[in-house]
């Protein structure tokens, strides 16, 4: 690729924001027959570089969505109605299709949920591997392999199973080599979705360590996206919780889990158990995440909050309960509890 | 769990037929008017002895010509494993994907013929079963799958795959009973009024109501014991927890004896009465739940504990890591099978095929460290 020229869409100077990636009230909707699904509303966050950010939530809070309008990849009746995703000086929102396809992989990657299953079994994983490296780098497929065997080694897994079949591989070698390929084109920005929902424990454990150090070598900055309150406690630095395709609380992880405000973030990391606490009942939050086609008013959560007022039907503030710990909810007018 | 475990043998792999038949002279001299007559005494209600499912693998036609001298090999699921299951318990069967958990219960449900040692119920041997008793005995243990989508029939009503079971083995006289029993398991998992779900379908019901409905197939037959092979791993948190709770609550107001097979130990902790942790086809310590999660002593079961990860940021733990993946269940590594992976292994532990160790109670550890 000889892409010295500039493309006219491209605004030349660059544009000011918090962090390496700077998402602003970001609106996601997708279109089907019934009407527009409220996907992702109005949901901000930044991560800086080198920083870890996990995204929770139970399934359908919009995470996923979210994470695939950063890299623009929604599904076609899936649209980005408002808001800004800054991305090193540039607005990945307004971006053509052609302009994103220079972002993907060589800026921003991601480790598709699943993806480990979803490789193709009769090529060598090594040159599924080496695939983005020739596409992006516009290099020779042997000096693309070179490149493979040291992402097998940096990832963990022996150079010589670089021309295995993906079957030879067991789920934890197969999850490395997805975290090889996000890696193939030296990204500042990886995204992780569920990278270790379908495994065992103990390799859970194997990749969350793999990932944390690469991100300290790598100085790579991280987004997690997780059901799992436990993983994000232990792996990210921040922290968003979302619930029906908005953001309900956001800070550190410490002001989540050791200060959470929001009556929503306080059930979810109660229906965790912590087994190095005393053994009790692990709490369920009743009745049913809302039907997005519809949303309640105000509050989305409040159908199923135990601490629900009058005022909940209108659309709660977010308040900064302490610096950097943002809650979405109406008690927070009396101060932090 | 008292039996000591003996060394594998490669005799007693030999003995074995291909297909795993049963020990002929044995098969059939248990009649269902003996189960009838069987009691559970001191509260055993299983008594799994030195239990052991081998699969043979089945080279094609050609490597069967050339190599016919090799001797036949084995996926050694479940090797040498003995426990109890006591009456009215939740005992949870932990470990990670290949250990032999869903062959050890799958086995003691008879979906699975063991290849050696033998499941007591009430005192009497499962392999000698005759046809009869054996039909019987289906009404006594039932399965909970791990998905609830897949797993019940789309074309059929909540009633009617409840009452199944009742119609499969004519237990209900008339239609009325079967409807009140049928009423009654479906109001106990959980789904009241009964009546506003008896005549929906499957894909009118949400995930946590469609295993709410499995629950409700499994206990309408009033079983002894239910296998639940990873009855939460598909469902959202909020909804897990409902079915734990359910679970706990059928085991205090029905006496259900539970298995609850899991990958998750922090969730066996949750509702377990004990534990056994499995290890490529073999329990390698077993006891009651909070004394073997405060105190573990086999090292793979430390192991698992350090790296469960727990929703609190501050809680910086040491976490042991263990390098590789479990082998294959083909080729069991020499001495205590969990020695190439061990962070505390010694010369000896290659050896030795590691004894259950007391460790007081009803705890036990398989590694010789612990003498």
């Amino acid at each position: 690729m000889s892409a010295t020229a500039t493309t006219p869409s491209q605004t030349p100077e660059r544009l000011e924001h918090k962090g390496l990636i700077e998402v602003r009230d970001l609106t996601t909707r997708f279109k089907l027959t019934q009407g527009w699904v409220r996907a992702v509303e109005k949901v901000s966050f930044w991560v800086g570089p080198g920083e870890s950010l996990g995204l929770a939530g139970e399934s359908g809070c919009g995470k996923t969505t979210a994470a695939l309008s950063i890299l623009k990849l929604l599904p076609d009746n899936g649209k980005i109605v408002s808001g800004e995703i800054l991305f090193d000086g540039k607005n990945l929102a307004k971006r053509t299709e052609y302009g994103m396809q220079k972002i993907r992989w060589k800026e921003i990657s991601m480790i598709f949920q699943g993806a480990m299953n979803a490789l193709n079994p009769v090529t060598e994983t090594g040159k599924q591997i080496a695939e983005p490296i020739i596409l992006h780098e516009g290099i020779s497929e042997k000096q693309a392999m070179v490149r493979t065997r040291e992402l097998f080694d940096l990832v963990g897994i022996s150079q010589k199973r670089v021309m295995d079949f993906p079957h030879q591989l067991s789920g934890g070698m197969r999850q490395r080599a997805m975290i090889a390929m996000a890696l193939a084109c030296n990204p500042k920005l990886v995204i992780g979705d569920e990278p270790t929902t379908a495994l065992d424990v103990m390799v859970q454990a194997q990749i969350l360590e793999l990932i944390e150090r690469l991100r300290r070598e790598l100085d790579l900055s991280f987004i997690l996206i997780s059901h799992d309150l436990s993983v994000m406690a232990e792996t990210c630095d921040k922290g968003v919780i979302m619930y029906a395709g908005e953001v309900v609380e956001s800070g550190t992880v410490a002001h989540l889990f050791n200060n959470p405000q929001h009556p929503y973030t306080r059930q979810l990391i109660k229906a965790f158990p912590n087994i190095h606490e005393r053994r009790e009942m692990v709490s369920s939050i009743q009745g049913d995440p809302p039907n997005l086609l519809d949303p309640p008013p105000g509050c989305g959560f409040s159908p199923r909050c135990n601490m629900k007022t009058g005022e909940c039907v209108d659309d709660p503030e977010t308040f900064e309960v302490e610096p950097g710990h943002f809650v979405r909810c109406h008690l927070m007018k009396r101060g932090v509890s | 769990m008292a039996t000591g475990t003996t060394p594998t043998d490669a005799r007693s792999v030999r003995d074995v037929s291909a297909d795993g038949a049963r020990d002929k002279s044995l098969a059939g001299h248990i009649g269902p008017d003996d189960l009838a007559r069987a009691e559970v005494r001191d509260g055993v209600l299983f008594d799994v002895r030195d239990l052991q499912v081998f699969f043979p693998i089945h080279e094609g036609f050609f490597k069967s010509m050339v190599a016919r001298k090799q001797e036949k090999r084995y996926v050694k699921a479940v090797d040498h494993v003995s426990f109890q299951v006591k009456q009215g318990e939740i005992l949870a069967l932990v470990g990670e994907s290949g250990c032999g958990k869903t062959t050890t219960g799958r086995t003691m449900l008879r979906l699975e013929e063991a290849t050696g040692g033998d499941i007591l119920y009430k005192g009497l041997p499962m392999r000698a079963f005759s046809g009869k008793a054996l039909r019987e005995y289906r009404k006594k243990a039932q399965i909970i799958f791990q998905d609830p989508y897949n797993s019940i029939n789309p074309k059929q009503t909540i009633f009617d795959i409840v009452a199944e079971p009742l119609e499969v083995n004519g237990v209900t006289s008339s239609e009325r009973e079967k409807e009140e029993r049928v009423v009654k398991a479906v109001s106990e998992a959980g789904l009241r009024p009964a009546q506003e779900y008896l005549y929906r379908y499957p894909h009118e019901l949400s995930g946590g109501q469609r295993q709410r409905v499995c629950i409700a197939g499994a206990t309408v037959l009033e079983p002894d014991m239910i296998v639940a092979d990873e009855p939460v791993a598909s469902l959202d948190v909020s909804i897990r927890n409902d079915i734990l709770k359910l679970m706990v609550e059928q085991k205090d107001k029905l006496g259900v004896t539970y298995l609850f097979i899991t990958h998750d130990l922090s969730l066996a902790w949750v509702i377990s009465d004990r534990i056994a942790v499995m290890y490529l086809g073999r329990i390698v310590e077993i006891g009651d739940t909070e004394e073997v999660v405060a105190n573990p002593r086999h090292p793979y079961t430390k192991a698992l504990i350090s790296v469960i990860p727990v929703p609190d940021p501050l809680a910086k733990r040491e976490h042991v890591i263990l390098a590789g993946e479990t082998p294959n269940p083909v080729d069991i590594p020499s001495g205590c099978r969990f020695h190439p992976r061990c962070p505390e292994a010694i010369d000896a532990c290659r050896e030795i095929d590691p004894p259950d160790v007391h460790i007081g109670g009803d705890h036990y550890a398989a590694c010789i460290r612990l003498k």
